[in-house]
């Protein structure tokens, strides 16, 4: 893998630069929030992975970068710049023209979306025109270009089709060359190969990679699974109920973790566990709990009640420390480089 | 296709027997039309001539017999009342309540496809819940009140428009036409609203319903991902997906709005099959009741093949049984 430096360097403007961030749901009882405090950033043809549990905001971190979230969520602040321009405020015609131009989005279930009665070309072809002004003929020729560089055969053929009538990964693959067409900055891709099968998957996430490093687009790959990171991503960024509780190189956050929570995921997952000498058959250590729901989240650091080293400092909301360079965690006292978790009995510390 | 088409050419035909067969027996019961027919004062051997003349003295299942005979000629009967077959008294007022009709789907789908897309984009705003309340009326409101109501505000009170009647007409491809001729069209307005409330109803709520459904699917954030404008978003993504369900539901209910216009054309004395209907019942004129029911289950049909071939055509996923993709 090539190596690039950490994009926390100062000095010119990465591509991405996200600060303090945060998406918040105004509901009936109350307010949750989603997107608590975030800050990353992003260098052109960079890979950047954007790991945690469902349901800690990962989605809506995506949402919130292109502005589509939903009532009654909304951005409650923060600042987002593309190319040093700041996005935040601005007018919805504005992020119109950015949104599917400079910055792409490819979701999930590629089973979803793309629209079951519209031919795969109308749904290209109108995504080209949204952002220029150009023939529609032109228009197609980019359609059928973009789908031959994602690797779909007869392409010509599969414009003429209806999405049921491709496979899934075909479905995702038109996503994704939808997703290429106006060459943007920036794809936020939400765990666009979950729905796949495995070859499936390893292909698709070559290819993606190898289209964005040619292309210079940044890429923010959203996933639950720390393995497809692994290979994919060069920096990391572990989400935790809406914070991003660890950041690093990919190689500094899957082997020196300094949040107690990335070394739990770390210590559930297969893989790592037997590079770690975990012999097969024993049951793989799980973290104990279940991530809190929004509503009921705990004072201080959310991960607290499931956290073997919690004390009484963790019921204050954490401090940001940089454990190596360009190695961040949001934790009261982050594990050093090698250390292991205590075991999980001793993990009865401070309940909320 | 053509395999589908024979299909449902022997449904339709099945139907039609049993149909027949059912209104057959069921106008027998009702009532003897000798009574209706014959002046009271007359003598037996008149009654006896009478029934004769109309085959009323044979059984039952011989009328049957020779009514299917007939009927398999195209011969529906004459009317008892008007000695006139029967198909030709109907089809002569079919066309005023075809038009009757059509207008009123018009006026649903017009108007209830935009105010559906209003209330489905805006299902928080004044606008949205005023449409929705308005549709629950429209829904739960009678039509033979609110065809009074229509007459009572914009004919009696406001003096606006004809509180009944037809109109002029004029005659175009050997019909007449109340839309062509000047003026008819404020004949035909009020009816054709009495008509279309409760349709008008039902379309808004299956629109918006179906908008607010596609709203969440993620193929609709894909789209606005792209960058496209609200107006193709709307227009496009969510319209065609909710075509869907709309045409299905309004093409299948367009049988209904022909076969429920009998109150309306009383109400407004439109001179549609309708009101041949209730005048026929009435008078127990039998050839033209089981003509009208065989007509209106033949007008059913014809409706649900041409719904079936629509909602093929709209949605890329259905393939017609029996056929290859539309
Ligand atoms: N309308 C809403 N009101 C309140 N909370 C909401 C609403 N919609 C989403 N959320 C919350 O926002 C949080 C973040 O959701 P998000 O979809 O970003 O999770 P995720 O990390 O993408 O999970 P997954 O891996 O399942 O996709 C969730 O906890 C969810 O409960
Ligand atoms: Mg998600």
């Amino acid at each position: 893998m090539t190596s690039i430096p950490p994009s926390t360097t100062h000095g010119a403007e990465p591509l991405l630069r996200v600060r303090h961030l945060s998406t918040r749901f105004r509901n009936r009882d109350g307010e949750v929030t989603a997107v608590d405090d975030i800050s990353f950033e992003l260098a052109a043809g960079e890979v950047l992975g954007l790991v945690g549990e469902s349901g800690c905001g990962k989605s809506m971190t995506g949402y919130s970068l292109i502005d589509l979230v939903d009532p009654p969520g909304y951005v409650a602040g923060g600042s987002v710049r593309l190319n040093g321009r700041e996005l935040r405020g601005l007018p919805a015609k504005a992020w119109r023209a950015l949104r599917g131009d400079r910055i792409a989005m490819i979701f999930q279930d590629p089973m979803l979306t793309l629209n079951p009665v519209l031919r795969i070309d109308t749904q290209m072809v109108e995504a080209v025109l949204a952002h220029r002004r150009i023939s529609r003929a032109e228009a197609q020729t980019r359609a059928l270009d973009a789908l031959e560089r994602v690797g779909i055969p007869a392409a010509a053929e599969r414009l003429r089709s209806y999405p049921h009538q491709l496979s899934g990964g075909m479905r995702q693959r038109v996503a994704i060359a939808i997703a290429l067409l106006n060459q943007p900055d920036l794809i936020i891709a939400d765990e666009p190969t979950t729905a796949l099968d495995v070859t499936i998957q390893a292909q698709i996430l070559y290819e993606m990679q190898t289209l964005c490093r040619e292309a210079g687009t940044g890429l923010i790959w959203i996933t639950h699974d720390l393995s497809v990171v692994a290979g994919l991503a060069d920096r990391v960024c572990v989400m935790y109920a809406g914070r991003i509780v660890e950041q690093g190189s990919t190689a500094q956050v899957l082997e020196r973790p300094a949040h107690p929570y990335t070394r739990g995921l770390l210590d559930a997952t297969p893989a790592a566990a037997l590079a770690r000498g975990h012999h097969r058959g024993e049951p793989l250590r799980q973290i104990p709990g279940s991530a809190p729901p929004l509503s009921a989240l705990p004072a201080g650091c959310a991960f607290r009640p499931r956290c073997p080293r919690a004390n009484e400092s963790c019921l204050q909301v954490p401090p940001r420390v940089e454990t190596a360079d360009g190695q961040e965690a949001l934790c009261w006292h982050p594990l050093s480089p090698g250390e292991a978790l205590p075991e999980a009995s001793t993990a009865i510390g401070v309940q909320s | 296709m053509t395999l589908f088409l024979l299909r449902r050419l022997l449904q339709t035909a099945q139907v039609l027997f049993i149909m027949s067969l059912l209104v057959f027996v069921g106008v027998y019961a009702v009532g003897n039309p000798l009574d209706m027919l014959v002046d009271p004062q007359a003598t037996a051997a008149d009654t006896a001539r009478v029934a004769a003349a109309l085959g009323l003295d044979q059984p039952l299942w011989v009328q049957y017999w020779r009514f299917l005979g007939n009927a398999l000629q195209g011969d529906l009967g004459n009317s008892f009342l008007h000695g006139t077959p029967a198909l030709q008294l109907i089809v002569q007022r079919l066309p005023a309540t075809l038009e009757l009709a059509v207008s009123a789907l018009l006026i649903a789908v017009l108007l209830g496809i935009p105010l559906g897309l209003w209330a489905g984009l805006r299902p928080d705003s004044f606008g949205g819940r005023t449409i929705m309340a308005g549709s629950i009326l429209g829904f739960s409101l009678p039509t033979f009140w609110v065809g009074l109501m229509l007459i009572m505000v914009f004919s009696v009170h406001l003096g606006w428009l004809p509180s009944g009647g037809r109109g002029p007409t004029r005659e175009f491809l050997g019909l007449e036409w109340s839309l062509l001729a000047p003026g008819g069209w404020r004949y035909l307005l009020l009816p054709a609203l009495n008509l279309a409330l409760f349709k008008l109803a039902l379309v808004i709520r299956l629109t918006q319903s179906g908008t607010r459904e596609a709203l969440l699917q993620d193929y609709v954030r894909f789209a606005r991902a792209k960058g496209l404008p609200p107006h193709r978003v709307v227009g496009v993504h969510v319209l065609k997906n909710i075509m869907i369900p709309v045409v299905t539901v309004v093409g299948l209910e367009f049988g209904t709005l022909i076969a429920f216009s009998v109150v309306t054309e009383s109400i407004f004395a439109w001179p549609g099959i309708g009101k041949l209907l209730l005048d026929s019942i009435n008078q127990l004129d039998r050839p033209v009741v089981v003509a009208y029911l065989l007509l209106i289950v033949f007008i059913y049909t014809l409706i649900s093949l041409v719904v079936d071939l629509l909602y093929a055509a709209l949605d890329p996923r259905v393939r017609l049984a029996g056929g290859q993709t539309a």
